[in-house]
């Protein structure tokens, strides 16, 4: 195998009293894949960012081409070709796909920019990635696959040696994940050092040459990849062997808790039914934008909708989120960073921000809050360092289990969960899972979408598909897997209707 | 490039930093307070700092509903054109039912009642202007500002409306007369201040006020009625606005085209000096007060002293701005 182009020697990092990396080895050649895994908050993102250039090591040295190197920042890094995106894009939103590519480095004609020879440059990069973007479009307007292709785009328009890709996966759909992954062995193939984390071990296996496993920040493993099975990798992840991670499945009840009849949400969603029984957990599969979300929010009141909604026998009004809420649903948001937490605000903020009203009549009761936010921390084992810290800075498995905690804090009787496990650690996600069963055990309706396969087939009992804003299908039991799943989802023949009602 | 000296300097010592933040106002304002004794013996007597708080008091009253309206990521540039516009109306008013009830108390108190509906009129339109037909807060408040200013002027025909003398003799104490030897207009910003205070610390409407502009969509989700919080904050500072007037018409006992001219940037200043983000997302009432304070100490101080002349008031109010904006900037990195 190659030298090293880049590596680390015993680097330490603390943030203030915390210490997070203890002494972590690690070596990137040059051609290869490398993943980087680990439980949330194991110093896979500290460890990436000491590379990239954005934090100094408190100990420790780094090692570019053999040599010991320190960055001032990431455009140092970056200007040797180091270069990490990040899981959230840094796009400009407002500006076109060449102006992002070029973002800072624009190519000049003299004292004027050449619109002309970065649009082709931009488009040659992009036709590389097979990637169909046109290169004048608004950065706002393409789809989010698309956009991590202009990130790549922009990585190659230098000198790129190194690409370091946060989750790049966590974002996409399966089929979108199949062009990344051949898109980065090209990469490898032109000499690349690539590293990437991901939470999915299955994808680890397949893609990557090398893993390295922290934990708790520290390195315990780095294996090539044809050396390790993917329950070695959790294994050393969590330090202890993990037993299976879904649970058993609960049996539904016959008391119907919710009736969905011919919503539609203009554009949207057209003509979506559903019936969600008592202890029932309810899958709904389909590819990102078939309209999933765009459903769990409509019969939870955050879209305008027309059709039924029935909960519990009553009719939900639409466009209501206050008055699902008090009535026993909600939902729980895929986007945790925008739409689910206060990000600079800290836990016990968060936790009660929709039920103010029942933490006293006029003052807030700050006393009950703080006993709340206890609870909350001891029932859904949320790890916080700080209580008053801001959420933001808890890691994503932690923030996942406080908004767990704050949409579950009106005791609903319904409960809509889009992606439950989005970027997080194996660990967590089996807490998760357990905490999903055990409601329905308890006698909670609970649906749930996800764009994860194995999680759909694990944990739900019934599943339904869309496809470009219709219910294509309703799977049960043993056909619940992932062939019809897939083939449904891509809009490939319907079950029959009388199962879709 | 930003986003890396950022993130660097994320990782160190940030709960020390935020403290000497939050109380950054707090020490400018005594250092103001030890200049001002040290120029002029005559600063801390009992007229001055009367007459300082007194004339602070109706930009303060102001000051604090913009801070729930800026805490709740609006603004609103229209208070004192709109403050200039309910002084004139509640004049004429008055002036009109002199004619006709002679001058009395119940004159007074259809004067005051009018001039705290008026406010709260027209806050409400501010409020219904940008979350009912969703046109930015900075563009509607722009646009009310010209039209108060505008009517206030039309209304005065370009001159000066003026209170009845006899009324102005009847009316005059609520400015210049107290309890205890505190004059009422500082009784008044104080507790509209301490209540404040209560309401955004300590009552839904302030975490509301405050997640709706750290973050709109996370307090949708959230099941609050965002335009109805952000309606709201818009009616509250009208009525404080109304509030103000009638703290400032017994003062002068007129108001002219010139009345209220550059309170809107007086209050928002002293809303971002005491600590509120200009983008939303926190906000701090006791902050605005010393944010109040600060301001028209310089102004007072200044005119105590030879040392700066009087007429670069404006200039030292706009490097203390400025210089409060950028502390909170470092803040905001730190966090």
């Amino acid at each position: 195998m190659a030298d090293p182009i880049l590596a680390l020697r015993g680097v330490d990092k603390s943030f203030g009293p915390v210490q997070v990396l203890h002494g972590v080895d690690f070596e990137l050649c040059p051609g290869e894949i490398h993943a980087l895994i680990g439980e949330n908050g194991a110093g896979k993102s500290t460890t990436m960012k000491i590379i990239a250039g954005y934090y100094d090591a408190t100990a420790g040295e780094t090692l570019w081409q053999g040599k010991p190197i320190s960055f001032q920042s990431s455009d140092d890094a970056e200007a040797l070709g180091i270069v990490m995106i990040h899981q959230e894009f840094n796009l400009a939103e407002h500006l076109g796909v060449d102006q992002n590519v070029f973002l800072g480095r624009e190519l000049k004609r003299g004292w004027r920019l050449d619109h002309k020879a970065m649009r082709a440059r931009t488009s040659e990069l992009l036709e590389r990635l097979e990637c169909n973007v046109d290169p004048s479009a608004q950065v706002s307007q393409i789809s989010v696959p698309s956009k991590q292709m202009v990130e790549i785009a922009k990585a190659l328009s230098r000198d790129l040696r190194v690409l370091i890709m946060d989750e790049p996966t966590a974002v996409l759909t399966e089929r979108d994940c199949e062009i990344l992954f051949r898109q980065i062995e090209r990469l490898r193939d032109e000499g690349v050092a690539l590293l990437y984390t991901s939470h999915k071990l299955s994808e680890v296996k397949r893609v990557c040459d090398r893993v390295t496993v922290l934990r708790d920040g520290a390195m315990v493993r780095s294996e090539m990849v044809a050396d390790i099975s993917e329950d070695e990798m959790a294994a050393a992840m969590v330090g202890r062997e993990l037993s299976d991670l879904y649970p058993a499945k609960a049996v539904p009840q016959n008391e119907v808790m919710l009736e969905v009849e011919g919503l539609s949400v203009p554009g949207l969603i057209e003509d979506a039914s559903l019936t969600l029984r008592r202890g029932e957990v309810l899958g709904i599969g389909g590819l990102v934008g078939s309209g999933r979300t765009e459903l769990a929010e409509a019969i939870a009141g955050l879209r305008p909708r027309t059709g039924e909604v029935r909960l519990m026998g009553e009719e939900l009004p639409a466009g209501e989120v206050r008055t699902a809420m008090e009535r026993g649903l909600v939902y729980l948001t895929e986007d945790r960073k925008n739409a689910g937490l206060l990000l600079d605000k800290g836990a016990r903020e968060n936790l009660t921000l929709a039920l103010l009203d029942r933490f006293g009549k006029v003052l807030i009761d700050r006393k009950a809050e703080e006993a709340a936010l206890d609870r909350a921390i001891e029932e859904f084992a949320i790890r916080i360092p700080e209580r008053g810290m801001p959420v933001g800075n808890l890691s994503g498995g932690n923030q996942q289990k406080l908004l767990l905690a704050k949409t579950l804090l009106s005791e609903p009787q319904v409960i809509l969960i889009d992606e439950p496990t989005r970027g997080i650690d194996i660990g967590t996600k089996q807490q998760i899972y357990g905490l999903i069963s055990r409601l329905a055990a308890e006698g909670h309706a609970i649906i749930v979408i996800s764009s994860e396969m194995p999680e759909l087939i694990g944990i739900v009992s019934r599943a339904l598909v869309m496809h470009d804003g219709r219910v294509v299908g309703a799977l049960e039991g043993d056909d619940v897997n992932e062939g019809s799943i897939v083939r449904l989802a891509m809009g490939l023949g319907e079950t029959s209707k009388e199962a879709v009602a | 490039m930003t986003m890396a000296t950022a993130s660097k300097t994320n990782s160190q010592g940030a709960g020390r930093k935020i403290n000497l933040q939050v109380i950054g106002p707090v020490v400018a304002l005594i250092a103001l307070i030890l200049i001002g004794m040290a120029l002029n013996s005559n600063f801390l007597s009992y007229a001055n700092i009367t007459n300082v708080l007194a004339r602070s008091a109706f930009i303060g009253i102001i000051a604090v509903g913009m801070t729930f309206v800026i805490t709740a990521g609006g603004l609103d540039l229209s208070v004192g054109s709109m403050a200039a516009f309910v002084a004139g109306l509640m004049i004429l008013t008055m002036n009109t039912l002199t004619e006709s009830m002679g001058v009395t108390l119940p004159v007074i108190l259809l004067g005051v009642a009018l001039a705290l509906a008026a406010g709260l009129i027209a806050g409400i339109i501010n409020g219904v202007l940008i979350t009912r037909v969703g046109i930015e807060a900075f563009i509607v408040t722009l646009g009310t500002m010209g039209i108060y200013r505008s009517l206030i002027t039309w209304l005065a025909d370009g001159g000066t409306l003026s209170l009845g003398f006899e009324m102005r003799e009847l009316y005059r104490p609520v400015y210049y007369g107290g309890i205890a030897g505190i004059s009422w207009p500082i009784i008044a910003f104080a507790v509209v201040a301490i209540i404040g205070e209560i309401v955004m610390r300590h009552t839904a409407f302030g975490r509301h006020c405050a997640a709706i502009g750290s973050n709109e969509r996370v307090a949708r989700y959230s099941s609050i009625a965002v335009l109805k919080v952000r309606l709201a904050t818009y009616a509250l500072l009208g009525l404080l606005v109304g509030f103000a007037v009638v703290m400032y018409v017994p003062r002068l006992g007129s108001a002219s085209a010139s009345t209220g001219l550059l309170w809107e940037l007086e209050a928002i200043a002293a809303v971002i000096i005491g600590g509120t983000l200009l983008k939303g997302g926190f906000g701090r009432v006791w902050g605005t007060v010393v944010g109040v304070l600060i301001l028209s100490l310089i102004g007072n101080i200044l005119n105590l002293t030879d040392f700066v002349s009087p007429y670069l008031n404006g200039a030292i109010q706009g490097a203390v701005i400025i210089l409060a904006v950028v502390m909170q900037r470092k803040s905001a990195s730190d966090r």
